[in-house]
């Protein structure tokens, strides 16, 4: 029988892109929290190097890197496709995700834990970015069509985290009237029934964030 | 239907030399627009309006950018002579490799030659340690693919033609920290769509030389 096994963190929006894409296929996977102040011999085992969660282990085999973990699944398993079958296609969702974890990510968690000139920087940057995607989605209701693919997987943080995080921080960055497409996406990907249960509690985000705030120096 | 295959590139750029290589290895025929980095042109700038850069392929009339990108597509389009292997694990490991060539080796290259003092020491120790563990990764096969030359051998072989200008500019010697690795670049060169798809180190050398005198740096 086959043995998979998912190393992870509750709050990290990476991890949650694997058990995503597992749940979306219908795969049963045992889960193991990682302690990320205190990575266990094993993890640092799977992925010696980049030391990091998520990691993927099946039949005993280790894949990291969320994106390349995402496309493994996709081969691995019958179901739901998470990458579409037309090459073109293909590229153009590989093309996004990529373009989510270098030129979104990045500047958008920057703008809400920094301050002064580097926050207005990351603001910047993460609005400009922010626009190629609302373009992209253009009405549809998923980045995927009609079903969410390995984009809205990728967009994780940008549908769920950030709204949280951004309200906490006081930063109003991906507003409805600026980005109406990407908030009607936003809504119903945290509301379609498969996300909503995948999705780490937002109080319990809402708490790390907050404890994130108090420990930062007092000229926030 | 007669398929139209453009590729804009640059000489010296090692993401162009991994198209040109994949190209080359399926076979297809193509016509290349050498780009003007500094002038860039509108066609350029209408096929990569987000990131307005090269590699792009277009493939009758449809642009695919970033070089890993394309050459996966390439890969799936031309089914000749596959670039990758068939397993998903073995795949999954050669998308691992060439992500960590993207974001390990490159990144650091660079800032050997844009860097002085600490920040280029730095710079060329996590280069030598990039390069470390993908000689370890390599071990004993003659190709990261195996047997056969593959899509991490292609992801990581164009940066072996600026070696030479990393090397004067951050003086050291990568044959002495990764003998192997050095081995191995050499046999890729014998392989005619590396061959020809490679910049001449010389001319990378002195293409360096421009870019530090256009970016001030010394």
């Amino acid at each position: 029988m086959a043995e998979v096994k998912v190393f992870g963190a509750w709050g990290s929006p990476f991890s949650k892109r694997v058990e995503m894409g597992l749940k979306l296929k219908g795969v049963e996977y045992e889960y193991i929290e990682e302690d990320l102040k205190n990575k266990s011999t094993l993890l640092l085992k799977y992925n010696p190097v980049h030391k990091k969660i998520p990691v993927l282990v099946h039949n005993g085999k280790p894949i990291s890197e969320s994106l390349v973990i995402l496309e493994y699944i996709d081969e691995a398993w019958e179901g739901p496709n998470i990458l579409p079958k037309d090459p073109y296609e293909r590229a153009k969702a590989r093309f996004w995700a990529k373009f989510i974890d270098e030129k979104c990510v990045p500047p958008m968690w920057k703008a809400c834990w920094s301050i002064g000139e580097e926050r207005e920087k990351a603001k910047e940057e993460a609005s400009e970015a922010l626009k190629f995607l609302e373009n992209e989605i253009n009405g549809q209701k998923f980045f995927g069509g009609d079903t969410i693919g390995l984009v809205d997987i990728a967009a994780n943080f940008i549908g769920y985290w950030f709204p949280i995080t951004e309200e906490i921080v006081g930063l109003e960055l991906m507003t409805q009237d600026k980005y109406p497409n990407l908030s009607k996406w936003a809504y119903e990907y945290c509301n379609c029934s498969f996300v909503k249960e995948n999705l780490p509690p937002n109080d319990k985000l809402v708490e790390i964030f907050k404890g994130i705030i108090q420990a930062q120096p007092a000229s926030n | 239907m007669l398929d139209e295959v453009i590729l804009l590139d640059a000489y010296f750029s090692m993401f162009g030399m991994r198209v040109r290589i994949a190209l080359a290895e399926k076979g297809v025929e193509y016509e290349y627009r050498e780009q003007n980095l500094l002038n860039k042109g509108q066609y350029l700038l209408e096929m990569n309006p987000i990131h307005k850069k090269i590699p792009v392929l277009i493939h009758n009339g449809k642009p695919i950018c970033e070089s890993l990108i394309i050459v996966e597509y390439i890969d799936e389009v031309w089914k000749n002579n596959p670039l990758l292997p068939s397993d998903p694990y073995q795949r999954a490991q050669a998308r691992f490799w060439a992500d960590f060539i993207d974001k390990k080796v490159n990144d650091a290259g660079k800032r050997i030659w844009y860097m002085k003092g600490e920040q280029q020491q730095a710079a060329k120790e996590e280069f030598i340690e990039a390069l470390q563990l993908l000689e370890t990764e390599l071990g004993d096969k003659p190709y990261f693919g195996g047997d056969k030359f593959g899509f991490v051998d292609l992801a990581l072989i164009p940066f072996y033609c600026w070696f030479h200008a990393y090397e004067t500019f951050g003086n050291f010697s990568t044959e002495e920290h990764c003998p192997k690795l050095i081995e191995w670049a050499e046999r890729c060169e014998k392989i005619e769509s590396v061959s020809k798809s490679l910049a001449c180190p010389i001319k990378v050398y002195e293409f360096v030389l421009i870019l530090k005198k256009k970016y001030g740096v010394k």
